[in-house]
């Protein structure tokens, strides 16, 4: 049995008999009745998330969701800044796919431990698997879990994982009004990386129309522009972290 | 496609409640969705049937209920209407209007027996 959630649990089935003063067909078994549940449809995800949120606030584990479309460079940015990193701050990866061992494996060439979920159909990450992912990393206290989410700029917005900040990484290649096509991803983010900068002067990008839109969206929203591949201003991001460790 | 996993999430607590409520069948959930929450009514919808299938809410009535999106301006302190997350203060035409209802994503209420 899980000892996080109690999930593979078996049902209890128990088995009773009972005297009846009156025959079963006096019940009125088939009386329509109204239950006012009032929940949130999230509660139960929103519960774990604050079980791990709480584990992570313990252990003084700075959590952060990374997410963006497929493809924008959220893996090879996690490569480099556990680079960048390394001797400063333990790091462990949750890498989230529907399929394959690539982007973990990508992760523990640099010597990080790293555990794949794969989604299989689903579209995100939730909270209990998140949950699960963390029991079987065994993190060491004051380090960084950085979870990488499913590629896709809509679901994962919706779906609080316990993390302490959310991370949306949009490339350049992408088009600079993303943030007005997928407002609830922008809305939740705390931090937008505009990756691929050196890539600019070969496509319609316009850096400040893009960071407008962003903070049309989310007025709060903090912004690193950045090239990961060529280093351009990469020390912002690991900057960045440091800081709100 | 999240809201084939919201409806799963609708089951589960639609079992949680038939134990704690003491109910077997489900003919009617009542859903409350925001506007401004990131679901669409009609994948609910057409998702529903099929995550409800041989489960107690099996040809149960989905009724969805539209909050409209609604939010304070930081700047001036009025209470706007809302469309999307993005839309200006219609009164002083500043971006920073806070939303106050619209992201609501709930089961309000079920028939059963």
């Amino acid at each position: 049995m899980c000892g996080i959630c109690g999930c593979g649990q078996p049902e209890q089935t128990a088995k009773h008999s009972h005297h009846h003063d009156h025959s079963h067909q006096q019940h009125d078994h088939y009386a329509e009745r109204l239950v006012q549940v009032e929940q949130d449809i999230l509660s139960k995800n929103n519960r774990y998330a604050e079980q791990n949120r709480d584990y992570f606030k313990q252990h003084h584990i700075f959590t952060l969701n990374l997410m963006s479309s497929p493809g924008a460079g959220k893996t090879t940015l996690l490569v480099e800044t556990i680079k960048t990193l390394q001797g400063r701050i333990p790091i462990a990866v949750i890498e989230g796919d529907q399929q394959t061992e690539h982007d973990a494996n990508r992760i523990r060439a640099t010597g990080a431990p790293a555990l794949q979920i794969n989604t299989g159909k689903a579209c995100h990450l939730d909270a209990h698997g998140i949950g699960h992912a963390v029991m079987e990393l065994e993190l060491g206290d004051h380090s960084l879990l950085a979870i990488e989410n499913v590629g896709n700029l809509v679901c994962p917005s919706s779906f609080d994982l316990g993390e302490a900040r959310k991370v949306v990484v949009l490339s350049v290649t992408e088009g600079d009004d993303k943030p007005l096509k997928y407002p609830d991803m922008f809305h939740a983010a705390d931090l937008m990386i505009i990756n691929k900068t050196d890539l600019l002067p070969y496509v319609d990008f316009d850096v400040e129309r893009c960071i407008q839109y962003a903070r049309q969206v989310n007025p709060d929203i903090q912004v690193i522009e950045l090239s990961t591949t060529k280093g351009n201003n990469f020390s912002a991001w690991t900057n960045w972290i440091e800081e709100n460790i | 496609m999240h809201e084939i996993s919201l409806l799963e999430n609708v089951l589960e607590i639609l079992e949680e409640n038939a134990k704690s409520q003491g109910f077997k069948q489900v003919k009617k959930v009542c859903l409350e969705i925001g506007m401004l929450s990131c679901v669409e009514p009609d994948a609910l919808r057409f998702g529903f049937d099929v995550v409800m299938k041989n489960t107690l809410a099996e040809n149960a009535v989905l009724e969805i209920k539209q909050t409209q999106g609604l939010g304070t301006c930081k700047h001036c302190g009025q209470t706007v209407p809302l469309e999307t997350l993005h839309d200006p203060c219609i009164v002083c035409g500043s971006p920073g209007v806070v939303v106050t209802q619209g992201n609501e994503m709930k089961i309000k209420d079920l028939i059963v027996i």
